[in-house]
């Protein structure tokens, strides 16, 4: 699984780097990002999920890997 | 249409300054969206009411039809207070871009995860003073005692004024708020505040200090000193949104605890729910609504939306719609689908949400840690603020 967010979408709610910080950063101004190149180790697969739902922009997705 | 006269049609009609709306608007929402998800008044202005999510959050993103130069629930008589000490109202939040995005960009790094991280320790002790205030009564006013003590504390440390005037401003901010129907106390709140902090900028404007109403006074943007309104305003945001909504959040939190056992009970056995446990108190009691105007005549679902109508942006019943929330109207504390938009939706989301979450959560864990056990008094009158902020505003609880 691979996953991306969308820069232009994110308005900083936080939701994702809130439930899975190990995948996401979060910058001074709010914007979220993946870390790394976006590679989800198996382990954290459902959570990534659990991100991409409970974002409120719909600025996260998941990406042919 | 005389303002307080009893609404017979919610769908054309609406007050939501009704007191049966302010004390429980859920069952008005369900009904709205099931016969007419976009209601309409002309009490106070012509004003449209949006009930559904994908009506609440496609508005808020057409910033080109939809302003927030307007943000108020309820207009000051006859106009907005257009303040000549405030020519821009407060941005960003009263803001379109461009001059949104950058006074946004002066605030975020304020209340960024890192910085509020910081301001959690101070919470803490601020709540734990609280409690041990009043546990050895057995009862006590959780909205007045705790709940409207806690973010104002915090929104004066990080603004650099002192802490023991935080019932002062508190006072300034509801005179703004909640007493929608009374212009002059509206005004009177807004005075106060506005002289407040021209005062204490011209002392910063000498002397500056490592808070933020010093940043924002002595702060450029491209190489450009930004004017002193500007700043001004900036910083009265900050206390007015940092004050009446956290404080609203946490006592409606305390209020559906003490009135559901079992989540209670639940929250206290598994404290490791909290984090999503606050989403979704966040959810289902968002207390935060804020208006929009239009800029052009539109029709929008069917609806002939003139220029100058405003737009109540419903985020709380948003919240509740059945279409985006199973059980939309129950609280499931660890909801694990939740793209709630309490803190709004688009390029207005909350600057400080990250704050008020961490207010939220701090002030539950500590009152659960301490008071684990507790219920609403017995006749003791639960009462509701609303309109722009909706919470409890006197929330007596019992728990010896």
């Amino acid at each position: 699984m691979k996953i991306r967010v969308d820069a232009a979408k994110c308005q900083g709610h936080a939701r994702c780097y809130g439930l899975v910080p190990e995948l996401f950063d979060v910058d001074d101004y709010g914007l979220s990002s993946v870390i790394g190149d976006g590679t989800v180790p198996v382990e954290l697969e459902e959570r990534a999920k659990l991100a991409i739902a409970n974002c409120p922009e719909y600025a996260i997705e998941e990406i042919a890997g | 249409m005389p303002r307080r006269a009893p609404v017979a049609d919610w769908a054309r009609d609406f007050d939501v300054l009704a007191p049966e709306y302010v004390d429980e608007p859920f069952g008005i929402w369900e009904a709205l969206r099931a016969t007419c998800p976009i209601a309409h008044t002309d009490r106070r202005g012509s004003n449209w009411l949006p009930t559904r999510y994908d009506d609440v959050t496609a508005i808020a993103h057409d910033i080109e039809h939809f302003s927030s130069r307007k943000i108020a629930v309820i207009p000051l008589e006859g106009a907005e207070p257009d303040d000549p000490l405030l020519p821009y109202g407060l941005p960003p939040i009263s803001a379109d871009p461009p001059l949104h995005t950058w006074t946004r960009r002066l605030l975020l790094p304020w209340f960024s995860h890192r910085r509020v991280e910081g301001y959690e320790q101070l919470t803490r002790d601020l709540c734990t003073g609280l409690i041990a205030g009043f546990i050895d009564q057995g009862r006590a006013d959780a909205a007045a005692g705790y709940a409207q003590q806690i973010p104002v504390r915090v929104i004066a440390h990080i603004l650099g004024v002192p802490a023991d005037l935080s019932d002062t401003f508190t006072g300034w901010v509801r005179d703004t708020l909640e007493f929608a129907d009374d212009p002059e106390r509206r005004r009177r709140g807004s005075d106060a505040l506005i002289s407040y902090f021209s005062a204490e900028a011209d002392r910063r404007q000498a002397i500056p200090g490592d808070d933020l109403l010093s940043e924002l006074l002595h702060a450029e943007v491209d190489g450009v000193p930004i004017e002193r309104s500007i700043a001004l305003g900036a910083a009265a945001l900050v206390l007015i949104a940092g004050i009446d909504t956290t404080w609203s959040a946490i006592g409606s939190s305390l209020w559906h605890l003490a009135t559901h056992e079992e989540d209670r009970r639940r929250l206290v056995a598994e404290p490791q729910l909290m984090a999503l446990a606050v989403e979704e108190l966040l959810r289902a009691y968002s207390p935060v609504t804020m208006a929009r105007v239009v800029t052009e005549d539109i029709e929008y679902e069917g609806c002939p939306m003139k220029a100058g109508d405003k737009v109540l942006m419903n985020f709380p019943a948003a919240n509740r719609d059945p279409e985006v929330f199973e059980s939309a109207d129950r609280v499931i504390l660890d909801r694990a689908h939740n793209r709630h938009v309490a803190f709004g939706s688009g390029i207005h989301r909350c600057a400080g949400s990250n704050l008020a979450r961490m207010e939220l959560r701090i002030a539950l864990e500590e009152w659960l840690a301490a008071i684990p056990e507790f219920r609403l008094a017995d006749g003791g009158d639960v009462t509701w603020a609303g309109g722009q902020v909706r919470g409890p505003r006197t929330l007596p609880l019992v728990f010896s």
